[in-house]
């Protein structure tokens, strides 16, 4: 047994000593198994580490403070579900159409916050460091979290909503799902630290604003104060996973030059996977708010331009530079929702919520905020649209679409330098054609073929025959979806008669 | 603003998820627990093989020899979720930090005779990196292990045990006067003292274990069978002729989560054992061979501490984990 020296003579700890002595500390040099046995991931991508002492931890919260804050948190957010759930909290928001947002938000996004919950007990598990996984696994139980609050308060949705019913299940199938599914089984599979930078970096540092804000402002403007609560509530953690992204990287920037191409490699695929998913709100932001909040423009300007603009600055010390193709992200800009809303518009049979065309006021608004492309290229399509379907021939496209075998959207997007022209990629790889929506799809392929040929093409999937039949309806409840009931417009949809239905009451009974 | 609306005209369409309903075999109104933990977990149209483990699926079923027809049989009988989970620990908390204030502001445990504080430290201490592994090793469960019911209670029993680990470092941060001094020895203790050498071999070698389900039976089951009992029950009546009374309440935390927690390692296992004879097979002989290294790993502690009663206590501690394990079928 070590004797101990006497106790008055020793000096305090530092809040910073004590946190180390609290958590890397308990880590330990195996001997019985070698350390590379133990740690077998970190070495495989290429990133060199010559000391995992020099982390600094992001933040520092221990276990006892971390159970008391969230416990907190929990009880105030269940209050709140819970309230909402009796008050039938449903009948405040601005309209129906709303509920379309939540369920592109349930089907796409709360397996993402599960995905990312086991994601980060990967990386937990395995990174060398015991400072830096220990932040990784406070993160790996904050995402789990998320995704079961998220569930709790969509829970009261679902029981008046259609096309909520089946989240997990339709983001394992449904095509235009496997745009975020692959995006992020893609950094699930590949090393931690590109896990991290894809996650931690790109997706919660650099681009959450885009993706979280739309959608919690959304609510609040849109009257779902249960969806604002959990977005709220979840902002605290947010803020913690947001210090993490930036540690890791400035962590991996500052330990070898030979990194910093590593690196920037991953920032150039993970910005253009990130934006290339965002694209899927910037329709929820232009076309599926009843009441909105700002356009994915500007959006894009405040979120990415400005406030990249000056993150890449302070990151160039390392010699890092902004991100490939940022510039086709700000052409794209003023044509990309409308691009989505269009391809959802066409293939609604087989969407799980519904479509419109924008009212003549909505039109108004994005005529406003898209001064030299809504009048000139969307406006005229939605016109003909909408007359078609006045004649009784709504337009639906019968064909299935090509996808990107990167990003797997249909081929919408058009040229950078002309909007009115497709954007067509392709490269060949032993012996086979692959097709890609723009240059950043096609530039991530071709760095690692042998991982994206793997990808499960929802589109060439039905083709093999392996999603339920060959006819839409044989497909659709292979999906588990409804038809006739979550697809297609909203006009016309259970959906729009229930709700109308509670309009007139509250008509007929003024409070 | 509050909607006056007859209630009849809002009745709900459906009273939970359409995947929680065929679990439940009918469309009636689901827990908290059961709509937040079914199915959570992707099961198939995999896009792309790990990189970090190309011969299997992101998840993958094949990770251990345990079979099951459906994986979300593994229920939690706490019935946690974050919610749940986050306010439970909360609660326990609370009393734990009572005791500690109570301790601190002291400013050391008083009462506990010195030659017992030698031992203490010796036998409580190095058991943060005992923790530590434990930790690692329910995350790398939350990481292969398969389906969401498993692995969500994993992923909190991987923060329990981070959370164990700074409540047994607190203390020695407590006995040394804050200087991190005895934790600096602790871990020495740990990493060269024959007692503890036992015990950290076992552990390294659960680290590199490949089948999920093994490490945590030899974990979760059989050596926190041996060492919750033998640290917290009998090292803790054995100093309390020492004045180690006064240590008694800060290691409660420890005792009331390991009865918490074995219910849920009970149900774990138990299921998984009667769904097949083949699981029961491996389950059983894991079990026993784990138990046979755990209580050669923790000898020489419980000889440091009890003296010639640690065989004793060793034979009740192994007779209690077996009757444990053959109520879970298992042929211990
Ligand atoms: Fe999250
Ligand atoms: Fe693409």
């Amino acid at each position: 047994m070590n004797a101990m020296p006497p106790l008055q003579k020793q000096r305090k700890l530092s809040l910073k000593e004590r946190y180390a002595h609290l958590t890397r500390d308990l880590g330990w040099e195996t001997t019985y198994q070698p350390m590379d046995k133990v740690f077998p991931y970190v070495a495989y991508e290429g990133i060199k580490i010559h000391d995992w002492d020099a982390w600094e931890d992001p933040f520092r919260l221990t276990m006892d403070a971390y159970w008391k804050y969230q416990a907190e948190k929990e009880r105030k957010l269940y209050a709140v579900i819970e309230s909402f759930a009796q008050n039938n909290g449903h009948l405040n928001i601005t309209d129906a159409r709303y509920v379309n947002a939540l369920k592109l938000f349930l089907t796409g996004v709360s397996p993402l916050e599960y995905s990312a919950h086991r994601g980060y007990a990967h990386v937990g598990r395995h990174f060398v460091g015991a400072g830096p996984r220990i932040a990784c696994q406070m993160q790996a139980i904050d995402e789990l979290r998320h995704a079961q609050t998220q569930i709790h308060t969509m829970s009261h949705y679902n029981k008046f909503f259609d096309g909520l019913h089946d989240a997990r299940h339709m983001h394992d199938r449904v095509w235009y799902l496997s745009v975020p599914k692959s995006f992020f089984e893609d950094a699930c599979t590949a090393g931690p630290f590109e896990f991290l930078t894809a996650i931690s970096f790109s997706f919660e540092y650099v681009l959450t604003n885009l993706l979280f804000v739309p959608f919690m402002s959304g609510a609040a403007y849109n009257g779902d104060m249960a969806t604002v609560t959990f977005g709220f509530s979840a902002q605290s953690d947010e803020a913690r996973h947001m210090t993490l992204g930036l540690e890791i990287i400035k962590f991996m920037l500052e330990q070898d030059e030979g990194n910093v191409p590593i690196v920037q490699r991953w920032i150039d695929k993970w910005f253009w996977r990130g934006y290339r998913l965002l694209s899927l709100v910037s329709m929820m932001m232009d076309y599926m708010l009843p009441k909105r909040i700002m356009s994915w423009a500007e959006s894009w300007e405040m979120y990415f331009e400005q406030a990249g603009d000056a993150l890449f600055e302070d990151l160039s010390r390392y010699g890092i530079r902004k991100p490939k193709y940022h510039e086709v992200a700000a052409k794209e800009k003023h044509r990309l929702s409308h691009e989505v809303w269009s391809i959802f518009y066409n293939y609604t049979q087989a969407a799980a919520f519904h479509t419109w065309l924008p009212s003549e006021e909505e039109m108004t608004w994005l005529s406003a905020k898209y001064p030299d492309t809504f009048d000139k290229y969307y406006r005229p399509r939605f016109k003909a649209w909408s007359e078609m379907a006045a004649e009784g021939k709504r337009f639906y496209n019968q064909t299935l679409p090509q996808l990107c075998t990167t990003c797997q959207i249909p081929m919408g997007f058009t040229e950078p330098d002309d909007p009115t022209t497709i954007c067509f990629r392709s490269a060949e790889y032993k012996g086979e054609r692959y097709h890609f929506c723009s240059d950043g799809c096609k530039d991530i392929f071709c760095h690692e073929p042998e991982k994206y040929v793997q990808s499960w093409l929802p589109v060439h999937q039905i083709y093999m025959g392996n999603c339920g039949g060959a006819e839409v309806k044989d497909v659709l409840a292979w999906y588990h979806l409804n038809f006739g009931v979550d697809n297609f417009d909203y006009e016309g949809s259970p959906d729009q008669k229930l709700w109308d239905e509670w309009q007139a009451q509250k008509a007929a009974n003024p409070v | 603003m509050t909607i006056d609306i007859k209630t009849a005209t809002i009745q709900p369409r459906r009273q939970t998820y359409a995947n929680v309903a065929r679990r439940l075999g009918a469309d009636r109104p689901a827990s908290r627990y059961e709509e937040s933990m079914f199915d959570l977990q992707a099961t198939g149209a995999f896009h792309y093989r790990p990189t970090w483990a190309p011969e299997y699926d992101l998840f993958d079923a094949s990770r251990t020899a345990i079979a099951l027809e459906d994986w979300h049989v593994l229920r939690d009988p706490r019935q946690f979720y974050y919610g749940t989970y986050t306010i439970a620990r909360a609660r326990m908390m609370e009393a734990t930090e009572k005791a500690f204030a109570y301790a601190e502001k002291r400013g050391r445990v008083s009462g506990v005779a010195e030659d017992w504080m030698t031992v203490l430290r010796h036998y409580l201490l190095p058991l943060r990196h005992y923790e530590w592994g434990a930790n690692m090793n329910n995350c790398n469960i939350t990481d292969i292990g398969f389906g969401s019911t498993i692995t969500e209670a994993t992923m909190f029993a991987t923060m329990d045990r981070l959370g164990i680990a700074q409540v047994i470092s607190r203390i020695g941060l407590l006995t040394d006067g804050g200087s991190g001094t005895s934790l600096t020895a602790a871990k020495q203790d740990w990493i060269e003292h024959p007692d503890w050498q036992g015990l950290r071999h076992a552990i390294e070698d659960l680290l590199v274990a490949p089948d999920w389900f093994e490490v945590f039976v030899a974990q979760n089951l059989v050596l926190d069978g041996f060492v919750y009992p033998l640290a917290y029950r009998a090292f803790d009546e054995a100093g309390q002729g020492h004045g180690g009374g006064a240590i008694s309440p800060l290691t409660e935390f420890m005792l009331d989560w390991f009865d918490e927690t074995s219910r849920w390692v009970d149900a774990v296992i138990g299921t998984a054992a009667r769904e097949n004879e083949a699981n029961a097979g491996h389950l059983s002989r894991w079990t026993n061979d784990w138990a046979k290294r755990a209580r050669e790993a923790v000898t020489p502690i419980a000889r440091a501490v009890l003296g010639p009663a640690a065989d004793a206590t060793l034979d009740g501690i192994a007779a209690d984990l077996a009757v444990r394990g053959r109520k879970l079928g298992l042929a211990v």
